[in-house]
């Protein structure tokens, strides 16, 4: 095969490990959308909070630590223990659980049946308190997280590619992770949402918050529920994109790459969030091989909304997206 | 509530730096992506100016204040915080931005006060006949690209003939910044130069190292900020990229770009523009007054570390201009137009440097009308990822002025005719 085709071949694989990546965040905003009509400009704050937390129990850090120390003159750092990452992670999935239940009782519940731009307003503001928050629990100091995952070239993918084309395929050992990850969550939130009561509870909800009362659904039990998965979500990408770059503020900006995977796949289907993060993830490395070196190169934040735009012009639902007629 | 708004009103006017004679504002980030380098270096920056308040009683019985304001690294919010703080008393300012920089050049000069950059902004700034109130010695991005050239000349015997080089940069103004510089470099020394960015904040570079392992660059140069170190320093990692090869700007060399790659970040190298570390007599001295006294800035859990020691270092430049500028001007109480020229005029010797407690810590320099830049000179630091340390490799390296000089001359007469500006010290 001619080195060229090698090269594209291995830049559209890695285009579609990235967009795993890039679905993982998508999912979060897809699980709220579905469930509660909102779009949740927090989710990539959540990613952020869940990785602080569970890499700030992970290391044993005292949580406030700077406020209580400028306060009351202490000197306080942490705990002294380091926990087992799974302990960890089940701690930190329980603050998410925590976080959700204090959303719905002090912001969501005293939005019910308000306008979507209401509750999407309501998002931005939380968006900037939980990154407040999370500075002030855990400090903006760059953090790295282990919990064990593998990280580096695939050598079984290299040495087989390399036998059979002259040329080892570079695959990150933490993408295939992330990918494995990533269709176990697919799976698993696409059962929950068809097939059990809440799902499809959490659909009604999504159809008519009203409505949905009167056939006897919890509300609030529903917006706690899916908050807390999308929480889960959160930690998952956070822990993901934090064991790639270590844990610090930019880990927010990961939702950036998440819109153009939710306008693709549509804000309504969580396989379309896998769809949208491969086409998307698969495209923009493809044309930042082919083309970025004619146009000075990093292209790939801006090309994923113009490959976004170019689907919403034929499918404005997005690929996967439920079409709604609003009859006048 | 009258009396409660009233007493209310008279604290905070009493809390307001006014009261204070040297006002140095410090436009830090102690919020947002890049807030994990705009902390140590803030802290850095207040604990030297509390040092001097508390050991000396400020600067010739002056004493100093440094009103924060947070930019976010953000250029407009930057800008903001200069046109909020000005009316204060302002005698300089130090951005930590070169995008802040940028577009404080114009207004530092009409209102007559200092903008002192070092190791960043506007390269050409160094030119003084152009760029009256900008300072950006002891070094610059350009000296910064021509010493990392002249370290890797001296690896392989003088000869570059042949090699290939790749510049990964943030796609900034920042970024782009040594790219004229390199590209002249490979000129006269025969390299290939391959131009890598990388868009802000640069969390994800799977393209960038995927190219860099097709082209197998035998070095690869980074001009990154924020994020985008750790992530390039572990992408390198992953592909197996030769530590030693790859040496980044020494705004890519702290603590904060290794420490979450770990091992893999073992023998990462990085330009420095001057020590780090707690082996200086000065911290003795910050343990005392500041530490100890509990007056340190932020959680005081910054101390020694690179940019800590870059923000230390930035206060003592600014402290010794405004001592030149009370001796020049005979008077204590010196204003913005006093302390140019105190920057204009300051010498800094390595005897000076002993003196205050930082021996052979930064380089010795002298400025003048013309020469706003310095010496440019950079050593090479090496991270040790078992010891977590940056050991210095080598000591200060002078760079190519032949190459330099010319292009800073050509800049900054580009930007003078743009803005009409005569040269001055004529």
């Amino acid at each position: 095969m001619p080195d060229q085709l090698l090269y594209a071949i291995e830049a559209g694989l890695n285009g579609l490990m990235a967009g795993v990546l890039y679905a993982l965040v998508a999912l979060g905003f897809v699980l709220i959308f579905k469930a509660s009509g909102i779009f949740n400009y927090a989710q990539g704050v959540l990613a952020l909070f869940a990785a602080l937390t569970l890499v700030g129990f992970q290391n044993g850090q005292i949580p406030f630590a700077h406020l209580l120390n400028a306060i009351f003159g202490t000197d306080l750092h942490e705990f002294g223990w380091h926990l087992p990452a799974i302990v960890a992670i089940v701690l930190a999935g329980g603050v998410m659980v925590l976080l959700a239940i204090v959303i719905e009782r002090y912001v969501l519940k005293h939005l019910v049946n308000q306008a979507p731009i209401i509750l999407f307003m309501a998002t931005i503001g939380m968006a900037y308190f939980l990154e407040g928050l999370g500075d002030i629990m855990w400090g903006a100091d760059i953090k790295k997280l282990d919990v064990g995952l593998p990280q580096g070239i695939n050598e079984t993918i290299d040495s087989v590619t390399y036998n059979a084309f002259g040329y080892g395929f570079f695959i990150d050992n933490l993408d295939i992770v992330a990918s494995v990850v990533a269709a176990a969550l697919v799976i698993s939130l696409t059962i929950f949402s068809q097939y059990s009561k809440q799902g499809r509870a959490l659909r009604a909800v999504a159809d008519d918050h009203q409505a949905a009362l009167s056939v006897g659904i919890s509300l609030r039990f529903i917006w706690v529920l899916v908050w807390s998965i999308a929480g889960f979500v959160a930690l998952v990408a956070g822990i993901m994109w934090g064991s790639k770059s270590g844990v610090q503020f930019s880990l927010s900006l990961i939702a950036l790459k998440a819109l153009p995977v939710l306008m693709l796949g549509g804000f309504t289907s969580i396989p379309g969030a896998i769809v949208g993060g491969l086409i998307i993830g698969m495209g923009e490395k493809l044309f930042e091989f082919f083309v970025g070196p004619m146009i000075g190169g990093a292209t790939e934040n801006w090309f994923a909304y113009v490959l976004a735009l170019l689907f919403l012009v034929f499918r404005p639902q997005g690929l996967f997206g439920e079409k709604i007629i609003e009859r006048v | 509530m009258k009396k409660t708004l009233t007493a209310i009103a008279l604290a905070m006017a009493a809390a307001t730096p006014a009261m204070a004679e040297l006002v140095v504002p410090n436009l830090s980030y102690r919020t947002g992506p890049y807030a994990p380098g705009g902390i140590p270096y803030a802290d850095g920056f207040n604990d030297y100016f509390t040092l001097l308040n508390e050991r000396d009683g400020g600067i010739g019985g002056e004493k100093v204040a440094n009103p924060e304001c947070e930019t976010a690294y953000n250029t407009e919010k930057g800008v903001e915080c200069y046109e909020a703080t000005k009316g204060s008393g302002a005698l300089v300012y130090n951005p930590l931005s070169t995008g802040i920089t940028y577009q404080l050049i114009p207004k530092v000069t009409a209102d007559g006060i200092p903008l002192y950059t070092p190791g960043y902004g506007r390269t050409s700034a160094a030119n003084g006949k152009v760029f009256s109130n900008v300072f950006n010695y002891p070094a610059n991005y350009w000296d910064g690209a021509s010493v990392a050239i002249t370290h890797l000349l001296s690896e392989n015997g003088g000869d570059l003939s042949g090699k290939k080089i790749a510049l990964v940069y943030h796609n900034s103004a920042y970024g782009k910044e040594p790219i004229r510089t390199l590209q002249e470099l490979s000129k006269k020394h025969g390299f290939e130069l391959v131009e890598i960015p990388v868009d802000h904040p640069g969390q994800e570079q799977k393209s960038q190292w995927l190219q860099i392992r097709r082209d197998k660059p035998d070095y690869v140069l980074m001009w990154g900020w924020g994020v985008m170190n750790a992530v390039a320093i572990q992408e390198a990692a992953n592909i197996r990229y030769p530590m030693e090869n790859f040496i980044g700007v020494w705004w890519s060399g702290s603590e904060n770009d290794v420490l979450p790659v770990g091992d893999g970040a073992n023998g990462y190298k990085s330009l420095a523009m001057h020590g780090t570390g707690m082996d200086y007599p000065v911290y003795a001295d910050l343990k005392q007054y500041v530490y100890d006294a509990g007056k340190a800035s932020g959680a005081g859990d910054q101390v020694g570390s690179v940019l800590y020691s870059r923000g230390m270092y930035a206060a003592l430049v600014i402290s010794e201009a405004i001592r030149k500028a009370q001796e020049l001007a005979g008077t204590s109480a010196v204003n913005a137009a006093q302390v140019r020229d105190g920057f204009e005029a300051l010498e800094i010797t390595q005897d000076r440097m002993t003196e205050l407690g930082l021996p052979n810590f930064g380089q010795a320099f002298a400025s003048s009308c013309e020469d706003h830049g310095g010496p440019g000179n950079a050593m090479i630091q090496q991270w040790d990822a078992a010891a977590k340390k940056w050991n210095l490799i080598t000591d200060f390296i002078a760079p190519d002025d032949e190459v330099l000089t010319p292009l800073v001359m050509e800049d900054s007469a580009a930007y003078a005719a743009e803005n009409n500006i005569a040269e001055r010290c004529n």
